[in-house]
């Protein structure tokens, strides 16, 4: 079965004091073993709930996920543990992700002794074989947090979500704090591992430019809202749905012959709380017409590309 | 070019801050003009030295930490460094006014929005109170803020429209030169080119110069005429923007381009820069790039290298950039 993980009409709600925050609304897709899935969208949008909501670190309001055929949303906790053994994060921000009190020795270790799997003597072999794998040096074992650059940070969160050799990984925006030529680093870093370990990525990023180069599928998020999904070539060559085609001419291109045509969109992303039913892109969208307030589905337009936007053929002239 | 050309103009600019008795070197002898109506984008990565230098022109950095080492500065050809801190009250918010990076920390929180606008403006015109509330309510609209939100609080705006509240306030009394510190940086893509475009017509209005600091060549390439690229608190490359995205002779800018990951062109592997940036309380003795540049020559980990011009109005700190470039043609 190539399917490694599989979501399935997820949801992920949060109670306000002003209502229902419907952070992911009724998101399907699956993710191949070996592929990286891209997700990308603006802040606000439900990307890094979706990331933690897919690995259980968030419980699901609704829906379904099963990783290798199991439901994830419905183990008792000590199946989970095993479960998380497979199913590890990359957070965003190296500089609070980890434990300011603790060594990057003690940090990546600490998965090995809670595991169990290992006696004193492996564990510290079995780190120092991961500190190579990310590229930190071993004389820095015994340093803290405050002593590294973000760029070894980073990599010694990538190493304690590597430890037990998981399946899966969400990279919750692993590069963006980072500058560009160490943000390469990192990139190549993450691929090369990919293929030596045969790891299955959800990429969670707001780069576009970043998602392209890594991701081979794609899924735009608009409002907890899963607008549109294909591959990475695909979208970037053929964007269909009205959001998707604004975020991708907003990007800058450091090209500077390229003549941009740039579709400045109008206001900002709207509130989760207590959506409307219907399109949530509406009150930006200059296509909007009465049928966009109806619920919108999620439309295979193409083999392999799907689009949630009622007026996808006219607007694209399909 | 007559001097009447140049809006500001500096000179080997020094910066130095002081902590834990460490002393850090953040800017070492920066020079560059920047012409009327013209922006210059200032490139470089965390720790560069491109805050340091926009501070130092609105002569705000901290006293306690931080010292202008050496380096004069021109606005219109005069001085200002020499000035007394009453005569630069005078300048600031009026000639100069800067656009700062962190749109929530930028904003006094426990003032309305409005009254923080209208606080430049009677700081520099002397109008009535109901004159400066109706300036204050036109620069909102300017940016695209309903006036109507005038008495509204930082908190209730968005990032992107905080941003826009910034915008405003450093718009407010018509500057003619504006430093913009990555003032994107903070906001989502869509918003950014919101905000750009804002920026860019609001400049060509009032020919305002600007001074646009960033890490995003993209942002560059959309909004500048000319570039500097910054790297251990120097100058490394300068030019219009078309000779240094077209020919990037330093090796380091070359090596930004090749790190970046680009939306039209389909690349297996990046090409990072190896090593780190150079460390400021420690900087190498000769070309700060050197323990990373891909192809270092003999003197180049004892030599200090000069900003040469190599072709017309393209400047680049390396020496064998210039040998390369010979023997090319």
């Amino acid at each position: 079965m190539a399917e490694l993980i599989k979501a399935t009409n997820l949801k992920k709600y949060f109670e306000t004091p002003r209502g229902t925050l419907h952070a992911v609304d009724d998101i399907s897709f699956s993710i191949d073993r070996g592929k990286t899935m891209g997700v990308v969208g603006e802040s606000g949008c439900g990307k890094s709930t979706l990331g933690r909501t897919m690995i259980h670190l968030l419980e699901s309001s609704g829906g379904t996920i099963h990783f290798e055929g199991e439901d994830v949303t419905r183990v008792n906790s000590g199946k989970l543990r095993k479960l998380r053994e497979n199913m590890q994060i990359i957070f965003q921000d190296p500089y609070s992700s980890l434990n300011p009190r603790m060594t990057v020795e003690q940090t990546i270790m600490e998965p090995l002794t809670i595991s169990g799997r290992f006696n004193k003597r492996d564990r510290i072999q079995e780190t120092a074989r991961i500190m190579d794998m990310v590229g930190i040096d071993r004389r820095l074992r015994l340093s803290y947090p405050h002593e590294l650059d973000g760029g070894r940070r980073q990599r010694v969160g990538i190493g304690r979500a590597l430890a037990l050799n998981p399946k899966f990984i969400v990279c919750d925006e692993p590069v963006s704090a980072l500058d560009v030529s160490i943000q390469a680093q990192i990139l190549n870093l993450l691929q090369d591992l990919q293929s030596s370990n045969e790891l299955t990525y959800m990429f969670v990023t707001h780069d576009l430019s970043v998602v392209r180069h890594i991701s081979d599928d794609i899924c735009v998020m608009y409002l907890g809202h899963l607008v549109e999904t294909c591959s990475s070539k695909e979208l970037f060559r053929n964007p269909l749905h009205p959001y998707t085609k604004a975020l991708l001419s907003a990007v800058p291109s450091a090209n500077i012959h390229k003549q941009q045509q740039r579709v400045i969109l109008e206001g900002e992303i709207t509130s989760p709380i207590n959506p409307k039913p219907g399109c949530r892109f509406a009150s930006r969208c200059k296509f909007v017409k009465e049928d966009c307030h109806q619920a919108q589905k999620l439309v295979e337009i193409a083999p392999g590309h799907s689009v949630s936007c009622c007026r996808v053929k006219e607007i694209n002239n399909l | 070019m007559s001097e009447n050309d140049t809006m500001l103009s500096v000179r080997d600019l020094s910066v130095e801050y002081t902590s834990e008795g460490k002393v850090i070197s953040a800017v070492n002898g920066v020079s560059f003009d920047l012409k009327r109506g013209r922006t210059l984008g200032l490139v470089g990565e965390t720790g560069a030295g491109k805050t340091s230098t926009a501070k130092s022109i609105m002569r705000i950095l901290p006293d306690i930490s931080s010292r202008i080492t050496a380096g004069e500065i021109y606005l219109e050809g005069k001085e200002i460094l020499c000035l007394s801190e009453k005569e630069m009250r005078r300048i600031r918010g009026r000639k100069v006014s800067m656009i700062f990076q962190d749109p929530m920390t930028a904003l006094n929180p426990i003032i309305k929005v409005g009254e923080q606008i209208r606080e430049v403006i009677i700081q520099h015109n002397s109008i009535s109170k109901k004159e400066s509330v109706a300036r204050a309510k036109e620069m909102l609209e300017l940016v695209g803020i309903s006036g109507d939100r005038y008495h509204e609080y930082p908190h209730q705006f968005s990032g992107g429209m905080k941003q826009r509240v910034v915008i405003a306030i450093a718009l407010s009394c018509n500057p003619e030169l504006l430093l913009a510190d990555e003032p994107t940086t903070a906001l989502d893509v869509t918003i950014q080119a919101q905000v750009m475009e804002t920026i860019k017509k609001l400049k060509e209005e009032l020919n305002t110069s600007m001074l646009l600091i960033t890490h995003d060549l993209g942002v560059v390439a959309s909004a500048c005429d000319d570039v500097a690229v910054i790297y251990g608190g120097e100058i490394i490359e300068m030019g219009s923007k078309e000779v240094v995205f077209d020919n990037p002779l330093h090796p380091y800018t070359q090596g930004l381009f090749e790190a970046l990951p680009e939306m039209e062109e389909d690349a297996e592997r990046l090409k990072p820069i190896g090593g780190m940036p150079p460390d400021p309380s420690n900087l190498p003795k000769g070309c700060f790039f050197g323990p990373r540049c891909p192809h270092p020559g003999e003197n180049c980990s004892t030599e200090r290298k000069q900003l040469v011009e190599i072709e017309p109005g393209h400047f680049c700190r390396c020496g064998r950039a210039l040998k390369m470039e010979n023997s090319n043609g």
